[in-house]
């Protein structure tokens, strides 16, 4: 992307285009990697709900996995899973293994 | 048709803010502001105008609201005064910073400790770097004139940055003075209607305020924020000539006193240059050649046309009633010095810091200093260049 100069860009900082943070990937901050485990899943979707970010990605009401151009990495959907009797449907990794 | 009352200078503010009928206000009190944000709620509480008030519990968050209502979309005021300011200072980067046209009167008070409560231009010295645009007043009537102008300069589509209307608390804020009132259609014309740019509740546009920005792209807003502030001085110019058509009377970008002619000059701001003025008088009936510059447009700092009117001078004094402790002369001095810094022949300059905690500004201070700029004068030898006078040894 260009970088735009200072005759060109909104007065104060203001952002006139809505939905324009989908421009910009966030996702190589992270360290840690959710790993999503299907067979575990019960579908509640707390974790497309918590996700601080929207990196959950749900499709026809169903959670699918995960958008890692914009997933941090911080873990609070692994935190929340409640997972299947016991076992999480969703297991926090080292990135890069 | 004018009016002449005889009012405070909190209470002529207060009146063109009712004139003005902002559409919010969130201000937090102040010793000597209260008097003029107390006379204000009154106009809410008795429906003389429609302006939500908004209390707050500090003034940072009276400034924090007041961003809030701006971005919103919103005509909006606050007041404050010397510590209140000081508790603002984070908001307002943040105010000017998204260049919302927020207006607010600075009644000059002191900074603690030691508490003090009086007239001093610590508080909006301090906040002169800030983003801002800053007026600075005399008496009652340029503190009520500014504020009106303020709101054009403010809202001026160009410019959209937050402007400070300084007045001296307590010598103005508290003292009764005559002074001239417009009618309140010719107020509400004057000022219009409020226009806004990118409001937060326009919802078939919808826009993000305070955006994280990074290295890559913040110095870009503080070029562009410098660009604004040299296009300040115009629309100042434009709004005072406007001004002058409906009140008769005329404002620049600063006031000279018999400068012209002048061979030695005072620089000194808000109400003390009155009393400056008298002693000025008396020396020129005495035949001596003395002049002054009050500085209206303290930010942006129009350094090109006064290092031009002070330049002929052969000596001058900045007064100051603030001190840079530490740094070395007074704050007006300093700009002063930077205005006439590129001219080959300039005056010698001397600094002299008075009243300080609201200590009174006498006659006798203006010709203290007057007689040694006419000894510098005659010999060019300085004795000291930087003085506090009006202190006890
Ligand atoms: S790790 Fe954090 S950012 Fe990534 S999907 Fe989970 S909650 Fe969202
Ligand atoms: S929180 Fe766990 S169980 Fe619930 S939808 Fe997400 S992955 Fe499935």
């Amino acid at each position: 992307m260009k970088l735009k100069g200072w005759k060109e860009i909104t007065p104060g900082a203001t952002v006139t285009e809505p939905g324009s943070s989908k421009n910009f990937k966030t996702g190589s901050w992270r360290t840690l990697k959710p790993k999503f485990i299907n067979e575990n899943c019960i579908q509640c979707l707390y974790c497309w709900l918590f996700c601080p970010d929207m990196a959950v990605t749900v499709e026809n009401g169903k959670m699918t996995g995960f958008n890692f151009e914009f997933c941090k990495g911080c873990g609070i959907c692994a935190l929340e899973c409640p997972g299947k009797k016991g076992n999480k449907a969703i297991v926090m990794e080292e990135e890069g293994k | 048709m004018a009016k002449v009352v005889a009012v405070t200078g909190n209470e002529a503010v207060a009146n063109a803010l009712r004139q003005i009928d902002p559409d919010v206000c969130a201000a937090y009190p102040i010793t000597p502001q209260t008097d003029m944000m107390q006379r204000f709620s009154s106009f809410v509480s008795d429906g003389k105008v429609g302006t939500e008030m908004i209390l707050v519990e500090s003034e940072h968050s009276a400034m924090s609201a007041c961003i809030g209502a701006s971005a919103a979309g919103g005509r909006v005021v606050t007041a404050t005064c010397g510590p209140g300011l000081a508790l603002m200072w984070e908001m307002l980067f943040v105010a000017s910073g998204l260049r919302l046209p927020i207006v607010m009167p600075v009644v000059n008070r002191s900074l603690s400790a030691p508490l003090n409560i009086h007239g001093d231009h610590s508080d909006a010295m301090g906040a002169r770097d800030s983003g801002w645009i800053q007026l600075w007043s005399e008496n009652a009537q340029e503190a009520h004139d500014n504020t009106i102008q303020a709101f054009r300069i403010a809202e001026d589509m160009e410019i959209r940055l937050p402007v400070m209307v300084c007045l001296d608390g307590f010598i103005i804020s508290h003292s009764i003075e005559r002074i001239e009132y417009l009618e309140d259609n010719e107020v509400k014309n004057f000022v219009g209607e409020y226009k806004t740019l990118n409001p937060l509740l326009d919802l078939e546009h919808p826009v993000s305020y305070g955006p994280l920005i990074l290295p890559d792209y913040y110095m870009e807003y503080r070029r562009a924020h410098a660009e604004i502030m040299s296009k300040v001085p115009d629309v100042v110019l434009d709004v005072a000539k406007e001004f002058e058509k409906l009140s008769g009377r005329k404002y620049g970008l600063f006031e000279t006193y018999r400068l012209d002619d002048a061979e030695i000059g005072i620089v000194i701001l808000n109400s003390a240059a009155g009393t400056s003025k008298d002693v000025i008088d008396e020396f020129r009936d005495r035949g001596i050649k003395v002049g002054l510059l009050k500085p209206r447009l303290f930010r942006p700092f129009p350094y090109e046309e006064i290092g031009d009117s002070l330049r002929h001078l052969k000596a001058l004094c900045v007064l100051d009633r603030a001190d840079a402790f530490g740094g070395s002369y007074g704050p007006l001095f300093i700009d002063i010095a930077s205005s006439l810094y590129s001219f080959k022949k300039k005056p010698v300059l001397i600094n002299k810091i008075y009243g300080l905690g609201g200590r009174d500004y006498l006659p006798e201070h203006a010709e203290l200093a007057l007689n040694e700029l006419v000894e510098i004068a005659k010999t060019g030898k300085v004795k000291v260049i930087k003085e506090y006078i009006g202190v006890r040894e």
